[in-house]
């Protein structure tokens, strides 16, 4: 399999109360070892997975939230998150944890971006493979 | 047009898993390829042997076996999310220490790995996913 594929995992569910976000998570990560052209969108209450400070204990499930901090080490670098989502439940980008990747020099940037509705959906467009979670 | 599908959602709750199999049905009938169905989240719940619906319902698993049956179609239950939800095969069953009769893999379902889910986006012209 040499050819490479853009990958899109859509995330549009809250990160408890459903598997979705945990089982998206996972397949993100078997998904690196394929060596693809991955990009992760998160919307509709989706955004809620990226939210900083999350404490599961209360709740007795598992916290997988420090997973996200390390896609970069799979080298998942773009994480599109939609504005109007996030300003439609109150939350704005300084409520996000922090997630970056290391650059070519070995610089840690962010990996995080804020787009618009329009702007995700020109990225979904562009994409080859959208699985949506 | 070579097709995977994705069915992400257990049967009778969601009319995902029934949509999926009409879709692969009707693409089967009309000449074109299915390279995989892949059964992830609840729609692993698809692949257990054990559902017994009234008679005049469907049969939403029988539906998946004949198909496959007929088309020798691949259809790959996803090993973690069965794990998850008390599906299991043969060899999973023994591994587990369940007991004798335990495995509930339906026929032509075959337990398997996330990579699957990946290589089908890759090999197919389009990747369909029926959720929620």
């Amino acid at each position: 399999m040499s050819d490479t594929k853009r990958f899109l995992y859509v995330n549009r569910k809250a990160p408890h109360g459903t598997v979705y976000a945990l089982e998206s998570l996972e397949v993100v990560l078997i998904g690196a070892a394929f060596e693809q052209d991955v990009s992760l969108a998160f919307l509709d209450d989706g955004v809620f997975q990226l939210v900083k400070k999350q404490v599961t204990t209360g709740i007795g499930v598992k916290n997988f939230a420090p997973v996200y901090r390390a896609l970069g080490d799979y080298e998942v670098k773009k994480l599109f998150v939609e504005r109007e989502s996030l300003e439609e439940r109150g939350l704005t980008e300084d409520d996000l944890m922090e997630i970056t990747h290391e650059n070519d020099d070995e610089e840690d940037v962010n990996s995080v971006e804020i787009v618009d509705r329009a702007r995700m959906a020109e990225i979904m467009a562009a994409q080859d493979v959208v699985l949506s979670f | 047009m070579k097709l995977a599908v994705v069915v992400n959602e257990g049967p009778y709750t969601h009319q995902a898993s029934d949509t999926a199999y009409q879709f692969t049905r009707a693409a089967l009938e009309k000449g074109h390829e299915i390279y995989r169905v892949f059964f992830y989240h609840d729609g692993v719940n698809n692949a257990t042997r054990l559902t017994v619906p009234p008679q005049d319902e469907r049969n939403v698993q029988k539906n998946w076996s004949e198909l496959s049956e007929k088309h020798g179609l691949d259809m790959v239950v996803c090993i973690a999310a069965a794990q998850r939800r008390g599906i299991l095969d043969d060899n999973e069953a023994k591994r587990h220490g369940k007991g004798e009769g335990a495995a509930n893999l339906a026929p032509g379902f075959r337990i398997s790995g996330l990579g699957q889910l990946i290589e089908a986006g890759i090999q197919a012209d389009r990747l369909v996913v029926f959720g929620d």
